[in-house]
């Protein structure tokens, strides 16, 4: 095997030519129906990245609403109920419109079948039609959050959601029905990494994010089901007085909380194991620099994903389990942290001898890895039975939860829409603009969640309407913090929002990126690759200087 | 050292015997933490410094791991988690396993107050009096939906479920008032359901209790004006009795000892049971709850699947007192002075 090097060049556009005859995906077709109706993966994803975005603003708002809420205490905007359901939609809107959808279905959808040499993914159709029941869960859950609202906070615990006299019905049909969008996607990107992979493109020369998407698949079909139908015995149970939970009736209300969890914590991995993904590929491209450990980072996706379903039990520590329970859940949480430390010690060492370019999608890597290890050694600390009996149900949780879950997340969100903005429209955005809100960002989010482990600590509960004096400092930063951050997003919309009417022409790779989608048009035509079908002789990653090569046997 | 470390971290004063197990861990975990983010943080910007990009298309060598370096990777962090999770294991059997000469006291939660009843006589709502240096067992139930018992400054927190009951303990160190907060969402007024904990020198508790079981004129009348927060003050185990007659329990629970359609009640609690299925259970509040509230459950060997269901014809205080009879019907062996630490029973 020989190194080829001729995507040094690439920014010269060797297709360019085609350009005429193979019209981009974004021009290819320019009536409504033909977005409304195209089942060509790439504008699915970006009616997703849309719909995502949206999404992402109304739980953004609602967030600052709750920080502002609580700068004082005592009422300070709202009243009591109105700031419950408040707190309910945003963590229902973050987590099932945003958090859970936002990488797998705009990037995953976008990238993928490029990253496999495909033309689209197994199952055009059903591509988009998740889109479409995506909206129209979304539509059913907003129309119930906001005629009536929901005061149950996004958990739905028993007995309480089936006394409250708040509409709970629609809210929870209409996360049922986003349920089906997510196990949707999940099976076609599952069957497509089956069937669809380019020759030459074997299981250990996918790329990490491929890998990481298809574990995130595996949880979605396989974990997805148990909460739908928790959600349908729910609504049962609120509408016509089943008695499954309510102790009244001999239901058992700890049974709703490990259905519950069975779902909701490898959800958590639904969430970051995509972030994962994105950043092995951001930290291979910017250091350009083959993955430190490529077949140790697929294998820990999949470990995270496997270990994830055995560790719902530690969000029941106090609830009354056995001891001996706790002891197993919290054992098993341990090694979610030992698969997370080794993709960490990785990246890491990916960076190690590498050429360093420190670009915007590079700096969102390093807030990452900053809130991946703080954010994920925080939740082994609440693994830590002990430590979790005064720490549960603080805002030390809190803080905890967003760090990893959403700070990861974000970070790479945002480090996926900066590397692969060029890719999707064709354009540049400004470098300096990128580097300067990338830095509000992380800036703002620390100020935002580290105040918050200390309110935790001191022992503020969390979906406090109202507190005790004494833990309004604190609050006051975190808000501060909050409001840093709103600042960083509003720039980074305006700066893209100009890059997407005025940005420069990219080039076909502008990053001088090995990773395979770049082999394609910037913006890919309708049908991904120009010509035969390409075939991809390296394997992901590969950025090794020729003259120094020792060519690698199979690793 | 521990003292700065306690206000770098915010953490609220430290009042009993758990609080100060907890803290020790807690500061190892955290210092650990913040070492390694800041050390994986520094490592990486100076790696980004080391090997910044010198030419455009700058390429790299070829860099793998060795075995030895993967499996580094992998000890390394796993050796501090067992590290935590075995001292958090030891401390959590350690404060879910009450001492046997612990004092009782039974919490019910109910939105959104905290009623606490002595089985000596006393009731309150949301004010818990607890002598200082004295292990005391809560037994924590709810009348509606979930709720959890809080105590910072004790560092200890248990749900409160319908229908069941929990146990947690704790071992307060410093006279004082500690404040209980609710950590599980309730409702509306969720951030209300505030209580206190005062803790008392051993004498001025006796005096206390003194007190209540006189009924002060006050108390007297309070109870006269709301009988819904303040049941008549009277021995738990008595109201017991007159409950288990009441409700039909004596039908078939004798309490001489004599064979009867139940199990006899006499030396029934902490008594080990033969089940069924051949499991053993030993007798403690959490198992005769769930007896009357799903007899089936666990039935006692030799003994037909008849009793009915109390669920919703019992309240939680009224499921206290029977609880209270059924231990009464017993030779305690209560020990006086200060705990010798938690008796270990197997877990189950």
């Amino acid at each position: 095997m020989t190194p080829s090097s001729s995507l040094d060049t690439a920014g010269a556009a060797p297709h360019g030519e085609h350009h005429d005859h193979h019209p981009n995906y974004l021009v290819d077709g320019t009536t409504i129906k033909s977005w409304l109706l195209t089942v060509d993966h790439k504008r699915i994803g970006l009616m997703f990245l849309f719909w995502v975005l949206l999404f992402f603003l109304v739980g953004g708002i609602f967030a600052l609403l709750i920080r502002i809420e609580l700068l004082t205490p005592g009422p300070t905007i709202m009243d009591a109920m109105t700031y419950n359901r408040t707190f309910t939609l945003h963590g229902l809107v973050m987590i099932f419109l945003f958090m859970i959808p936002a990488i797998p279905a705009v990037f995953g959808n976008f990238m993928l079948p490029l990253m496999l040499g495909a033309k689209d993914v197994a199952f055009p159709r059903l591509n988009l039609a998740s889109l479409y029941i995506y909206l129209a869960g979304a539509v059913i859950a907003l129309w119930g959050m906001l005629n009536g609202g929901l005061d149950t906070g996004w958990t739905f615990y028993t007995p309480y959601s089936t006394h409250t006299t708040t509409t709970v019905a629609p809210v929870l049909f209409g996360a049922f029905i986003i349920g089906f969008s997510s196990i949707a996607t999940g099976i076609n990107f599952i069957v497509t990494c089956h069937t669809m992979r380019a020759p030459g493109i074997t299981w250990f020369k996918m790329p990490l994010f491929v890998w990481a998407i298809y574990a995130t698949s595996c949880i979605q079909v396989l974990a997805t089901p148990v909460i739908g139908l928790l959600l349908v015995l729910v609504t049962v149970e609120n509408l016509f007085s089943f008695g499954m939970f309510d102790p009244a009736r001999g239901g058992d209300p700890v049974l709703f909380q490990h259905l519950f969890w069975f779902y909701s914590h490898p959800a958590v991995y639904i969430m970051v194991l995509p972030a994962f993904g994105v950043m092995s590929e951001v930290v291979s491209t910017f250091s350009r620099k083959n993955i430190f450990g490529y077949r140790a980072v697929a294998y820990s996706s999949l470990g995270i994903a496997f270990v994830g379903f055995f560790a719902w039990g530690h969000h029941m520590f106090v609830s009354g389990q056995s001891t001996f329970d706790a002891g197993v859940f919290g054992v098993l949480t341990m090694l979610v942290g030992v698969f997370t430390a080794i993709k960490v010690f990785n990246w890491i060492g990916t960076v190690y001898k590498g050429a360093v370019d420190f670009k915007t999608p590079f700096a969102y890597f390093c807030g990452f890895l900053f809130f991946t290890v703080f954010g994920g050694m925080t939740g082994i600390a609440l693994g830590t039975v002990s430590l979790d009996v005064p720490w549960h149900d603080t805002y030390f949780v809190v803080a905890h939860f967003h760090f990893i879950m959403v700070g990861a997340t974000i970070m790479a969100f945002l480090a996926a829409l900066h590397y692969w903005f060029p890719k999707m429209f064709g354009r540049t955005y400004h470098e300096g603009w990128g580097l300067v809100s990338a830095a509000l960002i992380i800036l703002g989010f620390n100020a935002t969640f580290i105040p918050q482990f200390l309110l935790g600590n001191n022992g503020m509960p969390r979906r406090y309407y109202d507190y005790p004096e004494r833990f309004q400092a604190l609050n006051v930063a975190s808000t501060a913090g909050a409001s840093l951050l709103a600042f960083g997003f509003i720039i980074i919309a305006l700066y893209l929002a100009y890059a997407l009417v005025y940005g420069k022409a990219a080039g076909k790779n502008p990053w001088r990126s090995k990773g395979y989608e770049w082999q394609s048009e910037s913006p890919p035509p309708t049908h991904n690759f120009v010509g035969p079908q390409p075939t991809f002789p390296e394997e992901p990653h590969f950025y090794v200087d020729p003259k120094k090569a020792e060519v690698p046997d199979a690793v | 050292m521990s003292e700065l470390l306690n206000n770098l971290l915010f953490l609220p004063e430290s009042a009993s015997t758990f609080a100060e197990r907890v803290d020790l861990l807690h500061h190892f975990v955290v210092v650990t933490t913040i070492v390694m983010s800041l050390g994986t943080g520094l490592a990486a910007l100076f790696m980004f410094f080391r090997y910044r990009r010198r030419t455009p298309a700058q390429a790299t060598e070829y860099v793998v791991p060795t075995l030895k370096t993967e499996f580094l990777f992998v000890s390394v962090p796993l050796v501090f988690f067992l590290a935590w999770f075995g001292i958090g294991f030891r401390d959590f059997t350690w404060v879910t396993t009450p001492p046997k000469d612990s004092m009782d006291v039974y919490v019910m939660g109910k939105q959104w107050m905290w009623k606490f009843s002595y089985p000596e006589g006393p009731n309150g709502v949301n004010v818990l009096h607890v002598p200082a240096n004295r292990p005391v067992r809560l037994l924590i139930t709810s009348r509606d939906v979930l709720h959890s018992f809080y105590v910072p400054a004790f560092r200890i927190k248990m749900d409160a479920l319908p229908g069941r009951y929990t146990q947690i303990w704790f071992e307060a160190t410093k006279p004082g008032t500690y404040q209980v907060l609710c950590t599980e969402y309730c409702g509306l007024s969720h951030s209300k359901m505030l209580a206190e904990v005062v803790v008392l020198p051993q004498e001025e508790y006796d005096n206390w209790i003194k007190e209540q079981r006189r009924g002060r004129l006050q108390d007297r009348q309070d109870a006269l004006a709301d009988t819904s927060l303040v049941p008549p003050v009277a021995r738990m185990v008595e109201q017991g009795q007159v409950l288990a007659g009441t409700q039909g329990c004596l039908k078939c629970h004798s309490v001489d000892g004599s064979q009867h359609i139940g199990p006899t009640f006499l030396g029934m609690y902490d008594r080990v049971e033969k089940l069924d299925d051949g499991q053993q259970i030993r007798v403690d509040e959490a198992y005769i709850t769930q007896s009357m509230m799903d007899p089936g459950a666990h039935l006692v060997s030799g003994y037909q699947n008849v009793m009915p269901t109390y669920q919703g014809k019992l309240q939680g205080p009224e499921t206290a007192a029977i609880v209270e009879y059924i231990k009464s019907l017993r030779t305690p062996a209560v020990r006086e002075g200060a705990s010798e630490g938690p008796a270990y029973d197997p877990i189950q």
